[in-house]
């Protein structure tokens, strides 16, 4: 069974830090290319996550020990906020216009 | 191959895939069903990083905080009854494009800078408790910061979101 993935290389911190560039790409293309409003706050959670990814890999492999995984714990805290608010948001426009779609959602002041 | 090898692999693949899936699925349920499978995902990374305290939170506060927030959103947003729950996109291909480079970019400059470090001898300990140390010494003040950021957020949340007569 192990020999079947021998052809891996062994893991290193690049594999972190490539995973969460590739996490962080897919938010930007979410974030960038969804109309509802809900999706595109998925986006951002992605892009929150990669980010996180890196802090922990660093914390893990260089020098920064724990004050890497304390700066993640401040990314998860606002991230926590920044759903409440954005959703809150959405619902608001969600009343006013009928629709969720960031496209159609165009007027400042009716 | 170690354990360790076969358990980065399986983590990243589920994260990746799911990922993709909240990213290029049409159906918004769809959506954020996988986004639960790419937050595990994340979660299995910190483990392996020996985040466990972190590997905790993130299912406690992203699985089941931020996803059901999201799920009601998507609930209340759509008439679900009516219309399909499906959505559109804008200008994938430029986007493709930027976020391709993006990636590619971003993994060259990694993998050239980052390419061969060792990971450093790591006594397997429990993280919380200096953690929690660290919040009440060092980082007291942006903890408090947090504290306040998070009620602040909490009310105007509350305010933003009731309905006006």
């Amino acid at each position: 069974m192990k020999e079947l993935f021998d052809w891996l290389p062994n893991v290193q911190l690049a594999h972190f830090l490539i995973v969460s560039a590739i996490l962080f790409s897919l938010g930007v293309y979410g974030i960038v290319t969804r109309k509802n409003a809900i999706l595109v706050l998925m986006g951002v959670e992605l892009v929150l996550n990669a980010a996180n990814i890196n802090l922990v890999a660093f914390a893990r492999y260089t020098g920064m020990n724990l004050d890497g995984q304390v700066a993640a714990v401040f990314v998860i805290i606002l991230a926590a906020a920044e759903a409440a608010i954005a959703l809150a948001i959405v619902l608001n426009v969600y009343h006013r216009f009928q629709t969720v779609n960031v496209d159609e959602v165009s007027n400042l002041k009716e | 191959m170690e354990l360790f090898d076969i358990g980065f692999y399986l983590f990243a693949v589920i994260t990746l895939v799911s990922g993709c899936i909240v990213v290029f699925s049409r159906n918004i349920m769809y959506s954020a069903f996988s986004l639960l499978f790419t937050f595990f995902g994340v979660a299995g990374l910190y483990v392996l990083l020996y985040a466990d305290f972190l590997a905790v939170t993130q299912i406690l506060i992203y699985v089941g905080g931020i996803l059901v927030l999201l799920l009601f959103g998507v609930m209340l947003t759509n008439k679900v009854v009516s219309v399909d729950i499906k959505t559109g996109t804008l200008q994938t291909i430029p986007a493709a494009v930027v976020a391709a480079v993006l990636a590619g970019s971003l993994s060259g400059v990694f993998y050239s800078t980052w390419g061969d470090v060792d990971p450093r001898p790591h006594a397997i300990e429990a993280t919380t408790s200096a953690l929690g140390e660290m919040l009440m010494t060092a980082y007291l003040l942006p903890f408090e910061i947090a504290s306040v950021v998070l009620l602040v957020a909490l009310i105007g949340a509350a305010m933003i979101a009731r309905r006006r007569s």
